[in-house]
């Protein structure tokens, strides 16, 4: 029984088809799980066990009747950040501005996985309206790392990560505007891939900054995550900025790099994204990886993109701008909290009071910072430039894949540093997606998969592969040789390394 | 809190001053849904019943474009003679306020989808005055506020307010003139010229319901006055509130009257909004904007670029109508019209009800007698616009044909528009609910004659006398008891066989 929780989706889904278990008993058993292990990693806000066993129930129900599968995941078990709508269950952003939310309407991604037969299991914590790099921002206590308790498990979508790496779930969805998906992957040693922009639907993805935003699939395996995005992806009508065009072959591609052979791929690294700053586990862990790389066939070249030093302020000026703008609408008039109506004050009063309560330290500095950039007088100097950087970092995209096929680098600086070791730090916090953020300022496909443990401290590094819009395979297909070249050559997947947490009784 | 204001004599301020005026009107398009979701836009729904998680605002939701907002958009353009732009965007533009959903309307800014157009509008002696067109752009409206207790119906003062969210997200289209300069005494009048023209070319379009009283079309006006030798603009107001084309008239006669006196007494005037009060005719501040608002306007991310193709441009202008200028010089030719004659039809907005109301299949002159007289008079009497009257040139049409085919008698027929009027139905409905078709069965008619012959039988025997004359007072007679009813012309028939004639 407790093999199911270890074993990946594309196993489990086939297991249930194959009735070797029963999709309720998969459920059940991750629901076991995450009442064993989820006081310790906190990964989960709300749990819909309820719901969770029906609709495994459902798909036992087509297995038995001979019905052909909703999907290549039906019967397998989600955790769903909890940034995405869902009816029936509250909604927070990890915020208390929406504490007990529950919306009326789906996001196209949650109705996607219901309609696939994936098993939500609940909602995972993040950090609030996905401001953050550690989780530490959510208004409902800190997730932490199932690689060593007392670290951050990345951020904001810390809770879907570190519910694959505490085996509390097989697959999770995540939210990348900076780095959300790809940098808690890497320091929870899980896959995270961030889609090219506007092919996964972000109806329903409650808006941070709407130019960046993109909804992914977090997994175990390259090839679970293949599986899961092409289950969330596709053109959605809903969302006037979703790409009308075939979702790129991500699950073929998984499964022709899991063969290894990458003779005549090129790779560029990045040479920016190296030097002070990253930790020398992590730059020793990111050499190994080129190396076996090229003993798979790559090319290796070193490509320059100059601009990507601008990334970062570029990012907190069109970011901010837009969170401002997109978080104006929770004023206490139409739902979540209300303070301060007590027949006295005026409707501005409320929504002034209200905002001050509901909103933590991180969001009100973004709030402020983007209503500053985006006054009068002040535009062009700060949302206009940084909108020409982001020009810039195309440009330099555009450059690097007239070489090479796709870019490396790695996934975040450093691994899961302490928790509290960076909250009073903003600018700490920030750098941690130094490396991730050009792909959401360009809007195009990048993923992190794990490239070993730190020799340093023993803690799980990312491998960044970054390529070109509407490319996402070119990354599937590279990361998959790569994970099967080091599994063999670390004696199995990373993730079997994470260590056994107590189990509660 | 009443204090006086302090007016000048028309005549005197514009002895010493240049009126210069700035017009926004604002236009709710008729699409059948909103600008960026699925709802219906009808008006007067139960509040928040038409509304979505999308015009709601709810966290999540994505705005999707209403194609055929953006088709109306460009017609309006075209028919403004503006240029529509190749390529533009949405904006959006950011302030606080409990009836709009996202605390950010989704606007156009530095990027509207037509410019520099022009309207020509005929003044009431017949005189074009040309007004240039700044922008037309397209945006989503707001719900709307109602504060309950407080003695003035405003946010001050209530008790607290319901917020209705119906009309969140119906299309609006703002046209924006340039400044308009040399009216010199004719300001008000051109305002309320533009409007009106404006208003009968998006009527000719069948974009919008244009109705002013229901807020389907509403106009700011700005104002401002210069001194005669000055060579900068003064300070402006914004006045608001401007629910009829009378009110824009005299609102802007009003504003101009009170901005005088100040400017002579040596006062500065404040940038601010104004309110229109209809019952006196005066304005009354506003919110002030010494400080001009920063809307924070940003390019919209949730939507994409509209880039209307040169070839779509081309094919709606040609789905152009007849636009009312073009009518007007039709319809004087068609009519056999004088100069003077016209201007009379036009000044009575009656023109383009009259086209209908042939269109709708009565003859010109009967068409014309119903608007400029009947009709005319009652609008007067109820102090609104002739195309404000709630009846339908269809409707006037068939009462018309009514007339024609004997089943009414011009006095039944006002009878029959009076109650379309107060909402009884169609013309039909009303003949047949008020019992008003022309008593036409001889039978009837003969035993109410026979009944005033008998009560009068001194006229019955002058009558058999061969003194036709003395039939009027039987005619009469049999007319009160059959209430008007009656065709009269065959009544005098009757009788006259009755009496052997």
């Amino acid at each position: 029984m407790t093999d199911l929780i270890r074993l990946t989706a594309a196993e489990l889904a086939a297991k249930i088809q194959a009735k070797d278990v029963s999709a309720v008993e998969v459920a059940q058993a991750h629901l076991d799980r995450i009442g064993a292990v989820d006081s310790a990693v906190h990964a989960f806000l709300h749990v819909d066990t309820e719901r969770a066993l029906q609709a495994a129930k459902a798909v036992d129900e087509d297995v038995a009747a001979g019905r052909p599968a909703a999907s290549p995941l039906a019967g397998v078990p989600l955790a769903l950040k909890d940034v995405l709508t869902m009816q029936g269950a509250p909604t927070t952003c990890g915020s208390k501005m929406l504490e007990g939310w529950n919306p009326p309407y789906d996001a196209t991604v949650t109705l996607k996985l219901l309609q696939a037969g994936v098993v939500i299991l609940g909602k995972t914590n993040m950090d609030e309206f996905a401001m953050g790099s550690s989780t530490e921002n959510s208004a409902y206590g800190t997730t932490h790392n199932p690689w060593d308790l007392d670290r951050i498990p990345g951020g904001s979508g810390g809770g879907s990560a570190a519910a694959l790496a505490a085996f509390e779930a097989p697959l999770a969805i995540g939210t990348d505007t900076g780095g959300s998906i790809r940098q808690p992957g890497s320091v929870t040693g899980t896959v995270g891939v961030k889609p090219t922009y506007g092919t996964v639907s972000r109806y329903g993805l409650v808006a941070f900054s709407s130019s960046l935003d993109q909804a992914g699939p977090c997994a175990r395996t390259v090839l679970d995550a293949a599986l899961l995005h092409e289950v969330i992806g596709g053109h959605d009508p809903l969302d006037s900025t979703s790409i009308d065009a075939p979702l790129p072959p991500v699950v073929a591609a998984a499964r022709e790099g899991a063969n290894g052979e990458l003779t005549g791929v090129r790779v560029g690294v990045v040479t920016q994204f190296a030097g002070d700053g990253y930790q020398p586990g992590v730059l020793a862990s990111f050499e190994a990886a080129v190396a076996q790389l090229k003993e798979l066939g790559a090319e290796i070249v070193e490509v320059s993109c100059p601009s990507f030093d601008l990334a970062l302020p570029a990012y907190y000026l069109i970011a901010p701008s837009e969170c401002s703008s997109n978080l104006a609408r929770f004023d206490a008039m139409r739902y979540g909290l209300r303070v301060g109506d007590d027949a006295t004050r005026s409707a501005e009063e409320v929504m002034s009071l209200t905002r001050e309560a509901g909103f933590g330290p991180e969001v009100k500095r973004r709030i402020m910072l983007g209503t500053y950039a985006l006054s009068s007088g002040y535009y062009d100097a700060y949302y206009g430039s940084a909108q020409k950087v982001r020009t810039l970092i195309s440009r330099d995209f555009d450059a690097a894949f007239g070489t090479v096929d796709v870019l490396i680098s790695p996934t975040t600086p450093t691994t899961a540093f302490r928790i509290g070791e960076r909250a009073n730090d903003p600018m700490a916090m920030y750098k941690a997606d130094l490396c991730t953020i050009p792909s959401n300022l360009a809007g195009n496909a990048a993923l992190s998969v794990p490239s070993g443990l730190s020799d340093d401290d023993g803690l799980p590094v990312g491998l960044q592969i970054m390529s070109p819009a509407l490319q996402d395979h070119r990354g599937y297909r590279v990361a998959a040789a790569y994970e099967a070249a080091r599994n063999a050559a670390q004696g199995g997947p990373l993730i079997n390394r994470v260590p056994e947490l107590e189990v509660a009784h | 809190m009443t204090s006086t204001v302090e007016l000048m004599d028309y005549d005197e301020v514009i002895e010493r001053f240049n009126p210069v005026l700035g017009l926004e009107v604002h236009v709710e398009l008729n699409t059948n849904t909103k600008m960026f979701c699925g709802c219906p836009v009808t008006f007067g729904g139960e509040p928040n019943t038409q509304v979505c998680p999308v015009c709601l605002g709810l966290p999540g939701a994505l705005p999707v474009l209403n194609a055929i907002g953006v088709e109306s958009a460009i017609r309006i353009g075209l028919a403004l003679n503006c240029e529509i732009a190749e390529w533009c965007r949405f904006a959006r533009k950011n302030y606080f306020y409990p009836d709009m959903p996202k605390n950010f309307q989704t606007s156009q800014y530095d990027e509207p989808i037509a410019f520099n157009g022009y309207l020509d509008v005929t003044l009431d002696d017949g005189e074009i005055f040309r007004v240039e067109i700044e922008r037309a752009h397209m945006e989503e409206d707001t719900g709307k506020s109602l504060h309950v207790g407080g003695a003035t119906g405003r946010i001050h003062g209530a008790e607290h307010s319901l917020l209705d969210y119906n009309r969140a997200g119906v299309p609006l289209i703002e046209i924006v003139t340039k400044t308009i300069e040399g009216t010199g005494a004719r300001a008000p009048e051109v305002a309320r010229a533009y409007v009106s023209t404006l208003r009968d070319l998006l009527k000719a379009l069948d974009v919008s319901d244009v109705r002013m009283d229901q807020g389907s079309l509403r106009c700011d006006a700005n104002i401002s006055l210069m001194a005669k030798d000055a060579t900068e603009f003064g300070t402006r107001t914004e006045t608001k509130n401007v629910n009829s084309l009378r009110s824009v008239e005299r609102a802007v006669r009003h504003e101009m009257t009170r901005q005088a006196a100040i400017l002579v007494e040596g006062g500065t005037i404040l940038q601010e909004t104004r309110h229109f009060e209809e019952a006196s005719g005066t304005t009354r501040a506003g919110r002030r904007k010494e400080t001009s608002e920063d809307y924070r306007y940003f390019p919209e991310p949730d939507l994409v670029p509209i880039a209307p193709s040169r070839e779509w441009v081309e094919e709606l202008r040609l789905t152009l109508p007849e636009l009312p200028a073009q009518r007007r010089k039709r319809v004087q030719a068609e009519w056999n019209l004088t100069d003077l004659e016209l201007r009379d039809l036009i000044n009575a907005g009656a023109i383009d009800l009259i086209t209908e109301t042939v269109e709708a299949g009565a003859s010109p002159a009967e068409a014309r007698s119903w608007w400029v007289s009947y009709l005319s008079q009652q609008a007067n009497n109820r102090g609104v616009e002739l195309g404000e009257l709630p009846i339908t040139p269809a409707q006037v049409a068939k009462v018309i044909a009514l007339v024609a085919d004997g089943s009414l008698t011009n006095k039944l027929a006002r009878e029959v528009v009076d109650g379309v009027m107060a909402g009884e139905g169609e013309p039909e409905d009303v003949v047949e609910k008020r019992g008003l078709k022309v008593v036409s069965d001889d039978s009837a008619l003969y035993a109410a004659i026979d009944e005033a012959l008998a009560a009068q039988p001194d006229v019955a025997d002058k009558i058999r006398d061969g003194k036709v004359a003395a039939a009027g007072a039987i005619v009469g007679a049999v007319m009160k008891t059959t209430k008007g009813q009656a065709d009269a012309k065959r009544v005098r028939e009757l009788i006259l066989e009755r009496c052997g004639g």
